[in-house]
């Protein structure tokens, strides 16, 4: 069926659902349910506590929605064509829609492989048809030969955006050469990073995309069989992808012999069961397998024997979900975005101390000062930035002269981070440096899966000295250990988790040398956070002994009279600030 | 049924008979370990000793290593578990907006240390290492509801409403 109108609303609050049945009631009302659909879909902007209504075509978007409002803006904009001005909250005049692309959060950004997220209805096959799905899966069937698919996709420069970047068409030729009948196809949603949420969004806000450039992936190689490997802690996912799944079977998208082609190819989700390590591609196979999910060296690298032995090909979710773009749009289109050696565009989850968070969708090459400032708004409460973590435990932390950096996996690679699969997290003054790298560390530790030395011991004992560190307790020596066990463990550790995973250390120390020698020579943490080296104390002038602070002490560390200064006894303090942040009166101080 | 009257049944020692009719669907297909073991999860809450044995016997497997898997994943737990499981996410982006603080009113509340469950078995306390709702940090789960945007007092009162 044709709509008139797509109603998006885009909320996390609770009032979501009420708004929802509201227009439906309001809509059903006026006659108009069968030319207007509801939607309602991930949040646009992560960040916003009110709900958000867009109204397309036009994508006049109002802020801040009530239910209350609903019949407003059913009789205004929809019956009448007017805008509700008072819900609108930006600058406008009359000659211009008031439309997403006039934030800021959007207007930097090129929505390319998330431009159905939040327009469309994921759970409607329809909708994903409607905005050009299937038809680049129809071209490849119907006119194109294998090899002449693999072409399109190494010229369009199309890299791997699960974290290394390989070349895309390159890996797939591996796989299609290799003589074996049967080969499989595996898609990686086992997004397991720290700080990223982009193929989450992607699995849930557009999941036909995946599985269109899955199929085509599919045709390449010669696989029959596919498997979508994704996290269960994304239940509605997982659930979406099935959803997905069912429609294009039945609409003979999918399963035997598609488009009349003679060509089939199934679909199966294999759910994870929690371990950050199944991300890395032979781990992940062996997890499919049954087995406790750890690497093996490569090679024999998985082109040519894969899953069950056979030849097989993985690529993480957001790279599937630009196959079908490239095909549909050709390749000259898409290599025409990004840089030389990095095309096309990249989403990343921007999160941390930064005013808006969500998804963003940039051209490779745009610099971080960009994403950071013109589309995240710059640090929360007007703090000052300190840095940005790219590319979670297996990345690394930059600081502000690299805010200039364009990002594209081999300047970013060159600056000591990578691209990873995308997380973008922003840390302001009161993070401490050492104690972020000492948090991937615990991270990586506890994800290590033993099977080598290098990884499986080097982490640990990485983590011993950064933690002496916090704790005020090593020397310039542990400083130079950390350093070598870091280059060893880079070097000789069996798989990516282990080659990356001093990242964080080695970036840190690179730019943030001196923070680590604070620690360790003055016993100092000039952000506050490592609490072995903080003392709380009461300035008596600025006491006026309200007690607050007494009540607030998780263990009774504070004494004194009513309405005399108190104390703080040093050897009961936790250091857990709850006083400080009690204190009306500034009178307890950090040092 | 609920986790903590599954508990009780599984005291006894002996194997329910629904694990042996969900291993029927396994038996012989590749790759079914982690399936089974997840099914059988959901259905008990956890993985008991005597259902594992069955594991092994229906798939054909030594037992060593259907414990192998088991304990290789965070998702499978050989002990019983809380009605409600608190999953505190500790990702980069809740760590730098302040999920330690968080974890401490927890623990200190509920007298738990990461993992454990408490006396009255209603709530276990999990850290996980990211929900992938950074937009929202600090973010916790309490079974399948996400709670967003969280400050130690928040999170207490949203326990409350579970208890």
């Amino acid at each position: 069926m044709l709509y008139r109108n797509h109603i998006l609303i885009s909320s996390h609050t609770a009032d979501a659902a009420a708004i929802k049945e509201r227009f439906e009631r309001e809509l059903a009302a006026r006659k108009l349910s069968g030319a207007v659909k509801v939607i309602s879909s991930p949040d646009l902007i992560d960040d916003s506590e009110e709900t958000l209504v867009v109204v397309y075509p036009e994508g006049t978007f109002y802020r801040g929605v009530k239910a209350d409002d609903v019949p407003h803006i059913v009789e205004e904009h929809l019956i009448k064509g007017r805008f509700v001005k008072e819900l609108l909250r930006c600058e406008y005049d009359d000659s211009t829609v008031p439309s997403l692309d006039r934030l800021d959060f959007f207007r930097k950004q090129q929505r390319l492989v998330l431009r159905r997220c939040g327009s469309i209805d994921p759970e409607d096959i329809n909708d994903y048809i409607r905005t050009d799905g299937y038809q680049a899966l129809a071209k490849v069937l119907t006119a194109m030969t294998p090899a002449e698919v693999i072409a399109e996709v190494k010229k369009a420069g199309l890299r791997g955006r699960g974290g290394a970047g390989f070349l895309t068409g390159l890996k797939w030729e591996f796989c299609a050469r290799e003589p074996e009948k049967v080969k499989y196809l595996i898609c990686n949603a086992d997004e397991g990073d720290p700080g990223a949420f982009m193929d989450r969004s992607l699995l849930e806000g557009d999941p036909h995309s995946i599985i269109e450039g899955m199929t085509i992936a599919a045709y390449a190689i010669g696989a029959s069989q596919g498997y979508i490997y994704i996290r269960a802690e994304y239940p509605l996912a997982v659930r979406r992808l099935k959803n997905a799944i069912a429609q294009a079977e039945e609409y003979g998208l999918l399963g035997e012999n598609i488009f009349g082609s003679g060509f089939s190819f199934k679909l199966l989700i294999k759910e994870g069961a929690g371990a950050f390590v199944c991300g890395e591609e032979t781990a992940l196979m062996a997890s499919i397998e049954g087995n406790r999910g750890m690497p093996r060296p490569r090679p024999p690298f998985p082109a040519q024997k894969g899953l069950w032995g056979k030849p097989t090909n993985i690529n993480n979710v957001e790279t599937y979900s630009n196959v079908p773009l490239i095909l549909l749009k050709g390749a000259d289109f898409y290599s025409s975005i990004g840089t030389e050696k990095s095309k096309g565009t990249k989403v990343f989850a921007l999160a941390g101390r930064i005013k808006n968070t969500g998804l963003v969708e940039v051209p490779m090459g745009i610099t971080l000062r960009e994403i950071i400032e013109d589309i995240g708004g710059g640090v929360q409460d007007n703090r000052k930035f300190k840095a940005v973590q790219i590319g979670g435990p297996s990345g690394g932390c930059l600081p502000r002269s690299h805010l200039d950096l364009p990002v594209d996996y081999d300047s970013l690679s060159q600056a000591g981070a990578i691209m990873g699969s995308g997380g973008l997290v922003v840390m302001d003054e009161t993070t401490c440096i050492v104690d972020v790298a000492k948090f991937f560390l615990k991270f990586t530790t506890a994800e290590s899966c033993g099977k080598c030395v290098p990884c499986r011991e080097g982490t640990t004992r990485m983590l011993e000295i950064l933690e002496a560190i916090t704790r005020g307790q090593a020397t310039l020596h542990d400083l130079e250990v950390l350093e070598r066990l870091a280059r060893v463990c880079k070097n000789t550790a069996l798989c990516g988790l282990g080659q990356t995973a001093p990242n964080p250390v080695l970036s840190t120390l690179r730019y943030f040398r001196e923070e680590y020698e604070e620690h360790i020579l003055q016993h100092k943490c000039r952000a506050g956070v490592c609490s072995d080296l903080i003392q709380y104390q009461i300035v008596a002038e600025r006491c006026v002994g309200c007690q607050a602070c007494v009540r607030v002490c998780p263990t009774g560390a504070i004494r004194g009279e009513k309405k005399a200064p108190h104390k703080i006894e040093v050897l009961d303090c936790i250091k857990c600030g709850a006083c400080m942040e009690k204190c009306r009166f500034d009178a307890i101080i950090r040092s | 049924m609920k986790a903590v009257e599954k508990t009780a049944v599984l005291t006894s020692g002996t194997v329910p008979k629904e694990s042996l009719e969900i291993l029927q669907k396994y038996k012989g297909g590749k790759g079914a370990l982690i399936p089974a073991l997840q099914e059988l999860q959901a259905n008990f809450g956890y993985l008991p000793e005597p259902v594992l044995e069955e594991v092994a016997k229906h798939l054909n497997l030594p037992l060593s290593k259907v414990y192998g898997v088991a304990t290789f994943y965070a998702q499978f737990h050989l002990s019983p578990r809380g009605l409600y499981v608190i999953r505190l996410c500790t990702g980069t982006a809740c760590h730098v907006r302040g999920s330690g603080a968080i974890m401490q009113k927890i623990r200190s509340e509920l007298g738990l240390k990461p993992g454990e469950t408490t006396a009255d078995g209603r709530f276990t306390l999990e850290p996980v290492a990211c929900l992938g709702a950074c937009g929202q940090a600090p973010v916790m789960m309490v079974n399948d509801d996400t709670h967003g945007r969280l400050t130690p007092e928040m999170a207490l009162s949203v326990l409350e409403s579970y208890k």
